[in-house]
């Protein structure tokens, strides 16, 4: 495993910057997970570290060496996409040995069998190793496939969005096994997505981007707590921050525009009036949609609250975040 | 706009049964889900509501009237697909203006009704650009003012949000939402996302295999499922599922998981097979002197809230607690239930036992 960074790197397709200026450090070992929303530059710099694209300006390092003119083979990086990719007349085994076998590495078959074993076993798939690729479930076929690059011992890998095409129950499981795969052979990460979930609960550090470049770069719990802009604000949290002029409550640092206020952070029971729109019951959670002044705030309530839609409820802001008229957050 | 009333509705394909025997009552100026997994029969439902497939047995009443084996076109009702369908050499106000102009009304009459179907849905400024250029967005907007614009006695809804992306679709189920709160018109929508159907319905009938496996409110249903196909689709995570020691009497008020005793609502239902134990994540607590334990396998960072994966010998428990809370992995801790929240299901056919607590939902679900 190794470090890889990147130096002020662009990257153009004819008038459009996908990726802007880019500098952004992955530790070794570290689970490094890119956020942000179709067309931020997430994909493109994945593909610009594993060797699938070139940039236009700026340097790549793995593990302190200079890659920027190495071919994809050379630069010792695996990836897995979101589309799983088998090949569907081999056997699980055949497809997980495949890499292995390649002229480059020429890997000895008792080393293959052994690697081929010990990443079923971390993958539950030991049981499977026979079954044809065709004959597996979504997720055991994206299992394969990020087994595949597993056996490799790479210098890093780079997984684009591999949770994306399977079904709630089953990202949410490969959620913690990925992760817990990542910690048991402290591997390094780079990890492309949109959703929020995967980023929070499995990364050791977020990078959100926005329009090609890096606006933040830091652990999950910085990121949801102390984000510069509004845009990263914006990007965590479910439901999402509430966006408010500071003129609604008043008392706000100087040069303060917008307040953003997370739903948990609306104090409810005091100060102003504010109305009840809907009442959201999720289960788990009940959310309160309010109206006050002409502006939506949503909070989230008792689970089984008495509230109705018509009603009446104070509310006054609590641990606020403050942002001046470019978005940047006030500290 | 109407009530709808399913009874006894049954389809068969061949030898394949679809639907085994529906019934459900949709009120007036209700937002009702249809909510299962793919090949549970909640779109065929939808289609012999709307008329687009002939039920084999069964009446289905709309505003009175017993419509089952009537053409779509005379149900009056308005169907809205996932993949929708625009004219795509008409520009937006004509592909709106189609269905009125189809069924003869004046000029002046299509002009007003649009730009008041327009304004409803935010789209006034596109009104004359072409269906080509538009956002997935803006065409699910006049895909949903063309259903709109004939004023139907109800609406029909197949997963419409189900091609858009996470975020866009959390943005327009919103904005579906709200736009019923606006028009108060009776909607039947399929979904196979739970989350969805919490967020959205007044109601939602949980289907599994052609069978309706629970109807009601989305509180009733995620706090007393009917059955464990219920307790595990609905929710993220799910309910926790844990094998429990004997069998229940009535009267019975706690179960036993190994040498733990744990409190339970008054069970009025007896079994001699085996039993499970059903919690929600956000019901279990941590309790250093609690005789249950277990030990902790993952947590998961949420914000203000986290996941901790717990392994016991009755299996595996997901809590939802605090991110305040410093959980380490392999940990061992003591779990506590909350004894008010507890549902226990017969193991063999994964019907929820009657107790004090769930009688009141199951009694008209």
């Amino acid at each position: 495993m190794a470090e890889v960074v990147l130096s002020g790197i662009t990257k153009r397709f004819g008038a459009t910057v996908a990726v802007d200026a880019m500098s952004l450090t992955i530790p070794d070992g570290a689970f490094v997970v890119l956020l942000g929303p179709t067309g931020a530059g997430k994909t493109t710099t994945l593909r610009l570290i594993s060797g699938l694209e070139h940039p236009d300006a700026g340097e790549i390092r793995i593990g302190g060496r200079l890659v920027n003119r190495e071919s994809p083979a050379e630069r010792d990086v695996a990836m897995v996409f979101q589309q799983y990719s088998l090949y569907p007349h081999m056997t699980v085994r055949e497809n997980l040995a495949f890499p292995l076998r390649s002229p480059i590495l020429r890997t000895p078959e008792d080393v293959i069998k052994r690697k081929v074993g010990a990443v079923a076993e971390v993958l539950r798939i030991a049981h499977k190793l026979d079954n044809k690729a065709t004959q597996l479930s979504g997720g055991e076929m994206q299992r394969v496939s990020i087994g595949r690059a597993l056996v490799r011992d790479p210098a890093i890998y780079l997984m684009d969005e591999p949770l994306s095409s399977l079904d709630a129950k089953l990202r949410a499981e490969l959620r913690i096994e990925l992760k817990r795969i990542q910690a048991q052979l402290g591997a390094t990460v780079l990890y492309v997505t949109h959703d929020q979930i995967e980023a929070m609960t499995m990364a050791t550090h977020v990078g959100v981007l926005d329009h090609g470049r890096l606006v933040q770069f830091g652990p999950p719990r910085e990121i949801y707590e102390a984000p510069v802009n509004l845009t990263v604000a914006s990007r965590l949290g479910l439901p999402r921050i509430n966006t408010l002029p500071t003129s609604l409550f008043g008392d706000a640092p100087a040069g303060a525009v917008t307040m953003g206020l997370r739903p948990e952070h609306v104090h409810q029971g005091e100060g102003k009036p504010a109305t009840v729109v809907r009442v959201e019951h999720l289960g788990d959670q009940t959310r309160l949609h309010l109206t006050l002044e002409g502006h939506d705030i949503v909070t989230l309530t008792d689970v089984h609250t008495h509230l109705r839609a018509g009603a009446t409820l104070p509310i006054r802001p609590r641990d606020a975040l403050f942002f001046d008229a470019g978005g940047n957050r006030i500290m | 706009m109407a009530e709808i009333v399913v009874k006894n509705v049954r389809k068969e394909f061949g030898s394949f049964t679809a639907v085994q025997s529906s019934s459900f009552t949709v009120r007036d100026g209700e937002f009702f889900m249809l909510l299962g997994p793919s090949g549970c029969g909640k779109t065929t439902t939808l289609r012999m509501i709307a008329g687009l497939e002939l039920p084999t047995s069964g009446e289905i009443w709309i505003d009175g009237e017993e419509v089952s084996q009537k053409r779509a076109s005379q149900r009056d009702i308005a169907f809205v697909f996932q993949m929708f369908a625009l004219y795509p050499h008409l520009n937006v106000r004509n592909n709106i203006s189609y269905p009125l102009v189809s069924q003869g009304w004046s000029r002046a009459k299509v002009r007003a009704k649009v730009a008041e179907i327009a304004g409803i849905l935010d789209i006034t400024d596109i009104l004359e650009k072409p269906v080509g250029g538009l956002s997935s967005g803006d065409r699910q907007r006049v895909a949903l003012a063309r259903a709109i614009v004939r004023d139907p006695k109800a609406f029909m809804m197949d997963e419409p949000l189900g091609a858009l992306d996470a975020e866009f679709r959390e943005r327009m189920a919103e904005e579906l939402r709200a736009l019923h709160d606006r028009m108060g018109a009776t909607t039947v929508y399929v979904t196979h996302d739970q989350l969805e159907a919490m967020q959205m319905g007044d109601k939602i009938v949980v289907m599994n295999h052609g069978v309706i496996e629970q109807f009601g409110t989305p509180q009733d249903i995620y706090d007393w499922p009917a059955t464990l196909f219920v307790a595990d689709f609905i929710g993220s995570p799910s309910m926790n599922i844990l094998r429990t020691d004997g069998a229940v009497a009535i009267g019975q008020r706690e179960v036993r998981l190994g040498d733990a005793v744990i409190d339970v609502p008054e069970q009025l239902a007896e079994t001699g097979g085996s039993v499970v134990l059903g919690v929600r994540p956000e019901h279990v607590a941590l309790d250093d002197n609690a005789p249950c334990r277990g030990e902790v396998l993952a947590t998961e960072y949420l914000g203000t809230t986290q996941i901790v994966t717990l392994s016991t010998a009755f299996g595996d428990v997901k809590m939802r607690t605090s991110s305040g809370t410093g959980i380490r992995v392999g940990e061992r801790v003591g779990l506590t239930f909350d004894a008010r929240t507890l549902s226990l299901f017969d193991a063999k056919t994964g019907k929820v036992l009657l107790s004090a607590a769930n009688r009141g939902v199951l009694a008209h679900g």
